[in-house]
This record gives structure tokens, C-alpha cells and sequence, in this order.
């Protein structure tokens, strides 16, 4: 561990210091997010917008490379297919009533199926490995900037509508009839939780997004009383996976991503356990 | 007396399979009536019709004067918990001021947290302002959830099936709550346990496809079978009921 904070203090390990930041700030975005996605229930909905992230990748991709449309970067890509999946998913959920969980499966499915297609007919080789379980130390300057945008969206979109995302997520119905458009907050917040995949994705990939979303929260859980507690708790238990699951990656020469996700899946099965174990004690 | 809600041949079907058909029923201001009925009988369709969540295929329906979704900030309605997740981080505080939410305003204001916490009085749960929702019992849930409905100073109250598991203490202790608040507003109550509503509430109304009102005079038990279609095994004769209006 000394020689990763040995390496954190060279100035060539610029890739590093960056990624920290980066872990940092996107726990903020995380935790607040990861929080509604679990009091919410809808990891299903934001495992199939992550994973139609990569039909947009690939589009970008095949758009840049085969076509010659420079400007059409993945992360373009990725915001637009995230805020697209997530409209017709929010919308689904909303209207599609039995068939709810068959056509969101589907469109999971689909969406990760088109990029590798995409991805097909585009030459050259592309490393899938870094879009499917994230490379933190590939980040750069730009990332930070945007995850830095995004944070500030999300905790003034969150100040200034708390309650009525409290409401929509506590009692939908109730919401409505107090004369909230819970349709609106409902998409508004499924929008929020696609730019915040789209930010994950970079991090800990397509595949892993769900633990990284939910984890923290799930441990806060335990232990807060009210919303705003939990997103805290959840905000700083994020950070500190984080950070540790880097340190650790880097200490082993292991992937990043799955370090970090195996550290709080690990973390919260043990407390699960405990309180578990406590709880019938005292009974 | 003034009218607070007025139906007049409403019918409603849900795919194709009608719930209520050609119902005609009009509550009085500071009627305090229980809707009975079997299940799947169109108790909480009534509900729903009346807070302008579904429309009727036919019929017109008037609530406080107006169409029931210009009537919701005036009505309290306090839905069956049981839908509600019982993991929710939230303080009794936070579930009744929910009550307060409205569309002018994003923050609750000091006036808003003094009602909530007026309403959190009147259901007896001052000791429980800052406890956990998810740390409740039953009962003690039902009385937040009624605390939300108050809190937005209703004019109508609308309850679905509060005393749904709770002993009968707590619902005898829910009534007198209610029996209080009624001096105040129209309260009307879903419940499937008639015999011990009929003691407390002036009207009876019983849906089942049909909707029939029984204010006053007493109801005859054969009448009240032929609306549960005989599967109702409990039935007190002694409360004031008549036979259903021409």
C-alpha cells in the first residue's frame, strides 16, 4: 500500500492523481443517485439503460471510423443513448403494466447486442474490455470536467426538488393526487440516472454498474433514518470504496473495476451476515 | 344540506369486465359512511373515481362542486399501506408532510411543519414525531398515514380499508379518532368489516357492481346478503339502515 501513495505523489503518475479525483467526485453523483435507484427499485431499469450504453458506443464508434463523422465521439454516444433508453424504459415501466419486466429485459438485450454489431462492421480492434468493466486509469482532464457538471446538476436538481423526488419514490400515488407531476420527476430522475451510468461506465464498465450503484446505498440503509442521511452515508461509503479498490488494484496489478466492486460486495454481504446474526441473537 | 360528492350514472369497466354500472349516489356534508362490499366488488374503483385517478366510461361525477381532479387538494386520502415499502429511510415527520407537498412551493415552511406536527397530535403520535416509519407497528402506521391525509386540512376524508391488520383495539381507537374528526369533515371509510363500522358511522353504502345507500333505518339481513351474495357471515341488525333507494 506505501508504494501506491509513493506513486500518488510522483508527478508522473498524473493518470493516478486523476484517477483519485475522479473517484472522488463521482461518488457525490453515486451515492445521491445510487440511493433514489434503490429506494426506488429500479436497478432493473438502470441495469438495462447501462447496457444500451454500449449500442451507443458502438454507433458512435462505427459513425466516427467508417462514416468519417469525427465529432461523433462514444461519449456523445453513450449520453445519447442513456437518456434515449432511459425515456422509452421510464415510459415502459410507467404504461406497460404485466409485460413490464419481459420488454425492459429485451431492450437490455438488444441495445448490447447493437454494439457489438456496430462494433462488427467497424475496422480496426477496439478493446471491449475497457467499455465492459471500466479502466479508471484511463481517465482524462475532460472526464473530470464532465463528472464535475454532473455533480453540480444533480445536487441542485436534488436541493431543489427533493421532497417531490421523496414523494414520487415514497408514494407515487399520494404525490400525484397532491397535484405533483409524478410523471415528469419519474423521468426526470430515470435522465439524471442515465448520466450518472454514463459517468460509471468510464469507471467500473457496463457490467458492473449496478453493484456500484446500489452497494453503497444498501449499506446506508442499514444505518440511516431519513432520505438525505442515506445519500450521505451512501456518498461517502462510495468514496471510500473507491479509493481503497484503487489502492488495492494498484498495490496486485489487478483491473481496477472489479477490484473495487468485489471490496463492496464483499463489505455488504459481511454486514448483511452480522446484522443478521445480531438481529436473531436478540430475539 | 350541501352536497360534497354527487354521482349520477356513472359506469365503469376495467378490460371490458364492468365494476360499477349506472351508480347514482349523492353524500351529504359531514356524512361519515362506510363503503362495504366483497372483493373485487368495486370499493376502491368508487375511491378512485371519486380522487379523478380513472374516469368513468359514462355518468358524471361532482366532487365539493367541481370535477373530482379540481376537487384533490381538499380532499385527505389515505391509501392501504401495505403498497408502500416498509424500508423507506423516513421519520413519521417526513411521511405526514408529505401531506403539504404542493405545486407553488418547493420547501416546507415553517407553517407547513406546524400542521404536520397539529396532525401527528390529533392521531396521539407526538411521542413518535422523529421515529423511524419502517419502526412502527401497524396500527401505529395506519394512524401516520391518517395524520398525512389531515395535514392538508381537508374538507373530504377518504380511507381505504384503515383498519386493514390491526387489532381491535386500534381500530376501536382509529374510530373514536375519526368519529372526532367527523364533526369537521365528510369522512367516508372502505372497510369489509361491516358489523363493527356499522357501530360508529351514520351511513352504509354498499357496492357491488350496484351501489346501494343505506342512511337511517334499519337494514334488513337479507338485503345485505343478496349485495355479498350470501358469503357474509357476520351481520349486525341493529344498525340504522333501510332498504336500497328506488
Amino acid at each position: 500500500m506505501i508504494e501506491f501513495f509513493q506513486a500518488l505523489a510522483d508527478p508522473d503518475n498524473r493518470f493516478l492523481t486523476y484517477a483519485m479525483a475522479m473517484g472522488g467526485l463521482a461518488s457525490i453523483a453515486f451515492g445521491i443517485i445510487g440511493t433514489f435507484v434503490t429506494i426506488k427499485r429500479i436497478s432493473y431499469l438502470a441495469g438495462a439503460i447501462s447496457h444500451s450504453v454500449f449500442g451507443g458506443i458502438g454507433l458512435a464508434l462505427y459513425l466516427q471510423v467508417k462514416m468519417g463523422i469525427s465529432w461523433f465521439d462514444p461519449i456523445l454516444g453513450a449520453v445519447l443513448a442513456a437518456v434515449v433508453s432511459a425515456l422509452v424504459v421510464g415510459l415502459v415501466s410507467i404504461h406497460a403494466k404485466e409485460r413490464e419486466d419481459t420488454i425492459i429485459g429485451t431492450l437490455w438485450a438488444v441495445g448490447m447486442a447493437c454494439g457489438i454489431l456496430f462494433i462488427d462492421k467497424t475496422p480496426g480492434y477496439f478493446s471491449l474490455s475497457s467499455y465492459l468493466f471500466g479502466d479508471i486509469l484511463l481517465i482524462s482532464h475532460r472526464d473530470l470536467v464532465f463528472v464535475i457538471c454532473l455533480d453540480v446538476l444533480i445536487v441542485g436538481v436534488v436541493v431543489l426538488f427533493f421532497n417531490r423526488f421523496f414523494g414520487v419514490c415514497f408514494d407515487n400515488e399520494f404525490t400525484l393526487l397532491r397535484g405533483i407531476n409524478t410523471t415528469f420527476f419519474y423521468l426526470f430522475l430515470l435522465v439524471l440516472t442515465a448520466l450518472t451510468v454514463v459517468l460509471l461506465v468510464r469507471i467500473v464498465g457496463i457490467v458492473l454498474v449496478i453493484a456500484l450503484l446500489t452497494i453503497p446505498p444498501a449499506i446506508a440503509g442499514f444505518y440511516a433514518r431519513r432520505l438525505w442521511q442515506m445519500m450521505l452515508y451512501s456518498v461517502l461509503l462510495c468514496a471510500l470504496f473507491t479509493w481503497t479498490g484503487l489502492g488495492i488494484s494498484y498495490s496486485l496489478a489487478l483491473s481496477s473495476g472489479p477490484t473495487i466492486i468485489v471490496l463492496c460486495g464483499t463489505v455488504y454481504l459481511v454486514l448483511l451476515a452480522a446484522n443478521k446474526l445480531v438481529f436473531t441473537h436478540n430475539k | 344540506m350541501e352536497t360534497d360528492i354527487s354521482l349520477k350514472n356513472v359506469s365503469f369497466a376495467y378490460k371490458k369486465q364492468p365494476i360499477l354500472e349506472n351508480v347514482t349516489l349523492s353524500i351529504t356534508h359531514r356524512e361519515f359512511a362506510s363503503i362495504v362490499g366483497p372483493n373485487g366488488g368495486g370499493k376502491t374503483t368508487l375511491l378512485k373515481l371519486l380522487l379523478g385517478l380513472i374516469h368513468p366510461d359514462k355518468g358524471d361525477i361532482q366532487v365539493l362542486g367541481t370535477p373530482p381532479e379540481k376537487a384533490r387538494e381538499r380532499i385527505g386520502y389515505m391509501p392501504q399501506y401495505a403498497h408502500l415499502d416498509m424500508n423507506f429511510p423516513a421519520t413519521v415527520l417526513d411521511v405526514v408532510l408529505m401531506g403539504r407537498l404542493k405545486k407553488s412551493t418547493f420547501w416546507f415552511s415553517k407553517k407547513d411543519r406546524d400542521q404536520a406536527q397539529k396532525a401527528i397530535k390529533t392521531v396521539d403520535m407526538t411521542g413518535f414525531t422523529h421515529t423511524g416509519f419502517n419502526e412502527l407497528s401497524g396500527g401505529q402506521k395506519q394512524r401516520v398515514l391518517i395524520a398525512r391525509a389531515l395535514c392538508g386540512r381537508p374538507d373530504i376524508l377518504l380511507l381505504d380499508e384503515p383498519t386493514a391488520n390491526v387489532d381491535h383495539e386500534t381500530e376501536e381507537n382509529l374510530f373514536s379518532i375519526l368519529q372526532e374528526l367527523n364533526r369537521k369533515m365528510t369522512i367516508l371509510v372502505v372497510s369489509h368489516d361491516l358489523g363493527f363500522v356499522s357501530k360508529y358511522v351514520k351511513t352504509v353504502i354498499c357496492v357491488n357492481r350496484q351501489v346501494v345507500f343505506h342512511p337511517t333505518t334499519l337494514v334488513e339481513g337479507t338485503m345485505i346478503k343478496d349485495i355479498y351474495y350470501g358469503d357474509l357471515k357476520m351481520v349486525r341488525h341493529d344498525h340504522r339502515c333501510r332498504g336500497p333507494l328506488p
